[in-house]
């Protein structure tokens, strides 16, 4: 038998700018909060524990994967997803880049990559590769090797880095 | 089409079709998908590998009434999952369970929140039978669990005389190579939705690869004429082989719990499920045994390739098949003999990935020339270059190599560009004195075949449609899906280049089978060849559609296109091309004696791997890779580099990282924080080099790519590995718990050296 | 998701008195939770027995890291990202700032905490043998009070701590101006980056004269806690590190530690590995007196 049903708890917080609240279980996931009651399916769940990065989004600017977070530890937080990166239609330059640049290929990672990208640019504006890795460890893609979401990232840091160590250079037969 | 003539849109970055979608959240993938009083369903699965099922009980404490419970005996149809081998995959389990996870109730209610309770609480009893988990057990025959003798299937390839060639040989070199399971470990779970209808029948939607694999499969089980049965792929978050067949037999689940509850049902796998209960690469067991002279020539190979195919055929005859093929390597060699099995154990059965056989058995003989090389006492760049195939020569199936090919050539850049010999002999002088790491390079040269195998494209008799609208705006029909390797910009790019358009004229719509013919499933690197080369072939019908109408001349602008489909669909309706496969003169194959022509293609490559060994913790890492292959031509070099950078990520995690931990025919590691695959943080430096050899069969002359880039890793980082330690490992995942146990102690070597005609074969 | 969410309480009074009193007043009923990098995928995985949960998240007397004079005090509720970005930590204890880089990733960072990775207390967790080695104290509070401990006593066996139902973790100290010449860390985990360790070693120490005048040795995934290698330690102790010396030592560890085979790893490879890793921190040492 089911054990006794809890009392809902309302959460109020800030989702992409908006003001939302959802009437919910206090230990729902932000995940599921975001997905199914604020229909922002752009949070993907890859994994369910932490790992893959697919349900990455910002809580208070700090990225974090949203399938460890209960709703009421979200209460009075502004919640950032992919949804809210592009402004007025404009794609964000992470966006622009990572559509350009081969940065995404089935897409499921994406969102979160993004928004793990977004944050290592916040924090550092101008990462060198090792940063780059870093900050994008806790979020796995199967498809692309990196290589291309490595060369969307650097290429949404504002000014061009002088580095030595360039992306991987393709060559087609001449 | 035999050209490299210049074109506007093939071999530009086109942008990816449906890219914007993707960054911006908006792209719907199954799980994203809700349907008005959808319920959603869970599977029950077996606990044991193999057993008679002797009683299912409904615990208590679950109120089973809001429940609707399916078993086989709610099957209309048959219970059966038709594929190569017909009346072999079950369903569900209904005497019998033949491994674990295996699929016995499936169970819907409205709230998912649930259903886990209640999948724990149903109790199945069983009468354990002997299991069999490994090549080993199987082959020994002493449990039969599959057929007669536990064969799925044998192969046998003769070409020449092997067993003339032992007396003249110089060296007779012996190995024996392995490799692991492999989870495919898409991003995205599988999953499906299901929907009944009196009068539209079963519609299913779903991540998957092959809409109509699953149309097929759903009418033996519903007993349902085709046009009863609707399949749309929906967008698919990373397949990799992995969504090939699985989708049949959750759509069967959604679809049987759908009509019982009279209600949509959504089945999604969580990531423990995915791990443990679906397919994985074939584990592998390779021998070779060669012969050759003074030189390093290639007298004689014996090979016998074993797969374990785990509890049911599914699709390991193919997978044996290609391994079988491509297990002689891009070689010369007059006398060739493979035996190859595909054995049946109790383990959830293994299925496609990337590769599909040729990753297995590319190990081992990119391996096993490295110890010919040793054995010779000879350079492994030298021992390749005296064997590299030439235009003229015949493969091991007898297929004669038509087109140039220049693997001397692509060997030699792949080794300029990795800074090959300088980088070993500074690595020689360094590892002499270092103790603490050791640097090594380790070269690895393959093919992969395009298309499916002998007369299957054939059999496969693919048709492709194209529509062009009022407005000239093209929607291409095609079964072919995309899930991140770039199928929709490859085809807008063909049909844009073909009637002088931009992509954005073009759309590809979503594979529906109420909407689109089967051009076939979307495997085997057969789309941008086989479907691209169909679909130019379509937009060029559609094109001479118009001009028999005298709407349009021989040369014509994008505006007087538009205006021929405006004046067309004015006067006669839709405008509607088609293609169908037809397969080239020039090639012949023979099932029975597997002789000829296996591919109509093959893409070529040599890749280089340089790895840093810590011979403190035994850990090897790939510090850099260099890939060279020629493919055909590059349709999108961005799509193209990015298959190839993410097919050689897979192939370092098959080689270093990703061991699948078995425990009674169960992966007991089935969570991600314990089937390790490389992060951003792990991944080489990959550089990625193109040739183009323009082929006649495929769209402005490209070949297949998607698989070959996992070909070559594996093999590349050993033989690194064994550059850097002088010790030979031979089996992979190499963990450095692995390497430590070898380490720790004297090196040995696995291969073996006779010399004359000491033994006849192994 | 293997939970059903609806069957879980889980409240935040929002202070530390009001979390502890409700602790007293019902003692292990209550399960703390604070960023929930455990708990929440015990949650996922359907394996959270509690149903009863209270939150520490935000509760500001836990959050923060202060100075004094002697010690460095970093609240329980500090986050590994909060541990990193400390300018006194980078300084003083840079091996601290280096093991909370090393666990999971960012997000997992930003979320998870001192307080919580302790009372978890796996033997693989990666800050422990640092604090071992720093010789930290840990401060634990209850609603009667606090009371305070070398954090080498917190832990009992594998999975078990001295804390009371009733009791948090408040905070850890760490004993400033007692920096040593020689410090090493070492994580050996299945790749780069998210991965929990398979063996960790942690060493500080001083050479004077030729001969080892301090060490201090510290292990995650050795023992079932983490733990201090003090046999080891004995044989080193006022020695040259001749090369008979480092093998002896090397003896020790080997003798001393009891790892297990699981999962991710072998006993006979971490115990090999991390002799491996005394060796190269030995190596350290004797390099460093010149």
């Amino acid at each position: 038998m089911s054990a006794a049903k809890i009392q809902l708890s309302e959460i109020r917080f800030k989702v992409n700018g908006v003001e939302r609240s959802a009437t919910v279980p206090p230990m729902k996931r932000l995940l599921d909060v975001l997905r199914e009651d604020f229909e922002l399916t752009g949070v993907k769940e890859g994994c369910g524990e932490g790992e893959c990065g697919s349900c990455s989004v910002l809580l208070d600017g700090v990225l974090v994967n949203s399938c460890l977070v209960p709703a009421l530890q979200a209460s009075g937080c502004e919640v950032l997803t992919v949804e809210g990166l592009a402004t007025n239609g404009e794609l964000a330059h992470i966006q622009r880049t990572f559509l350009e640049l081969g940065g995404t290929q089935c897409g499921i990672c994406t969102p979160g990559m993004m928004l793990a990208a977004e944050s290592l640019l916040r924090k550092n504006p101008h990462p060198d590769l090792d940063a780059i890795r870093e900050g994008l460890a806790g979020n796995l893609c199967r498809c692309t090797g990196y290589m291309r979401i490595i060369d969307a990232v650097k290429n949404a840091i504002q000014e061009p880095i002088l580095a030595a160590d360039l992306a991987p250079e393709e060559t087609v037969h001449k | 089409m035999r050209d490299a003539t210049p074109t506007r849109i093939i071999g530009t970055p086109a942008l990816r079709k449906e890219g914007f979608g993707k960054v911006t959240g908006a792209a719907r993938y199954i799980d994203d998908i809700v349907l008005p009083g959808m319920w959603h369903g869970a599977t029950v699965r077996s606990s044991i590998a193999r057993g008679a099922i002797k009683d299912i009980r409904f615990g208590a404490g679950i109120n089973w009434d809001e429940f609707v419970i399916v078993t086989a005996k709610d099957i209309p149809g048959a219970n059966c999952i038709p594929l190569i081998v017909d009346n072999d995959q079950p369903v569900l389990a209904e005497a019998r369970v033949n491994h674990p996870e295996e699929p016995v109730v499936l169970l819907a209610h409205p709230d998912k929140a649930r259903l886990h309770e209640a999948v724990v609480a149903v109790e199945i009893d069983y009468d354990p039978l002997p299991a069999l988990f490994t090549i080993e057990e199987s082959e020994r025959q002493q449990t039969i669990v599959w057929g007669e003798d536990n064969v799925i299937k044998y192969f046998l390839v003769e070409k020449g005389d092997v067993d003339s060639a032992w007396q003249s040989a110089a060296h007779i070199v012996s190995g024996k190579y392995r490799t692991g399971a492999q989870e495919q470990l898409y991003i995205e779970n599988n999953g499906v939705i299901a929907e009944w209808s009196e009068t539209d029948g079963l519609i299913i939607r779903g991540s998957m690869q092959c809409p109509y694999y699953v149309h097929k499969a759903l009418l033996r089980v519903f007993d349902l004429p085709a046009e009863k049965v609707r399949v749309i792929q929906a967008e698919t978050g990373g397949a990799f082989g992995g969504k090939e067949d699985y989708p049949s037999l959750i759509a069967a689940h959604a679809g049987l719990l759908a009509l019982k509850a009279g209600h949509p049902v959504k089945i999604i796998y969580d990531r423990e499920e995915d791990l443990a209960a679906t397919t994985k690469r074939h584990p592998s067991r390779t021998r070779y045994r060669t012969a050759v002279d003074k030189d390093g020539h290639l007298l004689a190979m014996d090979i016998q390739v074993d797969l374990d195919g785990g509890a049911y055929a599914t699709v390991s005859p193919t997978v044996l098949s290609r391994a079988t093929i491509h297990s002689a390597g891009p070689y010369l060699c007059e006398n060739i003999r493979v035996r190859s099995h595909a054995w049946a154990t109790n383990v959830p059965p293994h299925g496609a990935f990337r590769g599909f056989g040729s990753p297995q058995t590319i190990f081992g003989i990119e391996r096993h020339m490295d110890q010919i090389a040793k054995a010779v006492g000879i350079s492994p760049e030298e021992v390749r270059r005296r064997n590299f195939l030439a235009q003229g020569n015949a493969t091991a199936t007898g297929q004669l190599i038509r087109d140039p090919i220049d693997l001397r050539g692509m060997m030699d850049r792949a080794l300029k560009v990795s800074d090959y010999h300088a980088k070993r002999a500074r690595f020689a002088r360094e590892n002499a004195t270092s103790s603490a790491i050791k640097h090594g390079m380790g070269i690895a040269s393959f093919m992969h075949g395009a298309g499916f195998t002998g007369s299957g494209e054939r059999y496969l008799n693919s048709l492709v449609g194209l529509e062009a609208d009022a407005s000239g705006h093209l929607t291409v029909l095609v079964s072919s899906t995309e899930f991140g390797q770039g199928t929709n910009t490859m085809l807008s790019q063909v049909v844009a280049e073909a009637l002088g358009l931009s992509c954005e004229d073009v759309s590809i719509a979503q594979p529906d089978t109420n909407r689109v013919p089967n051009s076939g499933p979307t495997v085997a690197s057969r789309t941008t060849m086989i479907v691209g080369r169909l679909v130019h072939d379509a937009a060029l019908a559609l094109a001479g559609i118009l001009r028999e109408k005298n709407l349009l001349s021989e040369e014509f602008s994008a505006d007087e296109f538009r205006a021929a489909c405006a004046a067309y669909t004015a006067q006669f309706g839709a405008l509607r091309s088609e293609a169908r496969y037809q397969p080239p003169k020039d090639i012949f194959w023979d099932d029975a004696k597997y002789q000829g022509d296996a591919y109509p293609a093959f893409a070529w490559a040599v890749y280089v791997a340089e790895v840093a060994v810590d011979m403190r913790t035994y850990a090897a890492e790939v510090v850099n890779f260099y890939t060279v292959q020629e493919v055909g031509r590059v349709m999108n070099p961005v799509l193209a580099a990015g298959q190839i950078e993410g097919g050689v990520a897979q192939g370092v995690g098959y080689a270093l990282y990703e061991k699948v931990v078995w425990k009674d025919g169960r992966m007991s590691n089935n969570q991600m924080t314990n089937y390790i695959m490389p992060t951003a943080a792990d991944v080489p430096n990959i550089e990625v080099y193109f040739e183009e050899m323009p082929c006649a069969h495929g769209p402005y002359g490209a070949k297949g790519l998607g698989e070959l880039p996992h070909d070559g890793p594996a093999p590349a980082i050993l033989n690194a590995i064994q550059d850097a330690t002088g010790i030979s490992f031979t089996a992979i995942p190499l963990l450095p718990e692995d390497m430590f146990l070898r380490m720790a102690e004297a090196p040995e070597p696995e291969c073996l050296e006779t010399v004359g005609s000491a033994k006849g074969p192994e | 998701m293997r939970s059903n969410v609806s069957e879980y309480e889980f409240i935040a009074p929002g202070s530390l008195d009001a979390v502890l009193a409700l602790l007293s007043a019902e003692p292990g009923a209550w399960t703390p939770m604070a960023g929930g990098t455990e708990l929440m995928v015990a949650l996922g995985a359907g394996r959270l027995e509690q149903r009863k949960l209270v939150s520490l998240w935000g509760i500001g007397e836990l959050r923060g890291i202060t100075a004094s004079a002697d010690w460095l005090t970093i609240g329980a509720g500090a986050t590994y990202t909060d541990i990193r970005e400390n300018a006194a930590i980078a300084k003083e204890f840079p091996l601290l700032a280096r093991s909370a880089s090393w666990t999971g990733a960012i997000a997992n960072q930003n979320r998870g905490t001192l307080g919580g990775n302790i009372v978890n207390a796996s033997p693989a967790a990666d800050s422990p043998p640092v604090l071992l080695v720093y010789e930290a104290e840990i401060e634990l509070v209850s609603a009667q009070g606090t009371r305070r401990m070398n954090y080498s006593e917190f832990h009992l066996g594998y999975k078990r701590t001295v804390l009371r139902p009733q009791e948090l973790v408040m905070a850890v100290h760490l004993p400033r101006g007692h920096r040593l010449p020689v410090e090493y860390l070492r994580k050996v985990g299945m790749r780069n980056a998210m991965a929990i360790s398979k063996v960790a070693l942690a060493g500080v120490g001083a050479m004077q004269s030729g001969k080892v005048q301090t060490v201090r040795i510290a292990a995650a995934s050795l023992r079932e806690t983490p733990a201090r290698l003090s046999v080891t330690e004995g044989v080193l102790l006022g020695h040259a590190l001749t090369s008979d010396r480092i093998q002896a030592a090397r003896k020790a560890l080997l003798q001393e530690v009891k790892p297990i085979d699981d999962l991710r790893s072998t006993a006979n490879y971490r115990a090999h590995v991390a002799a491996n890793l005394l060796e190269e921190f030995l190596n350290q040492m004797a390099a460093s007196e010149s």
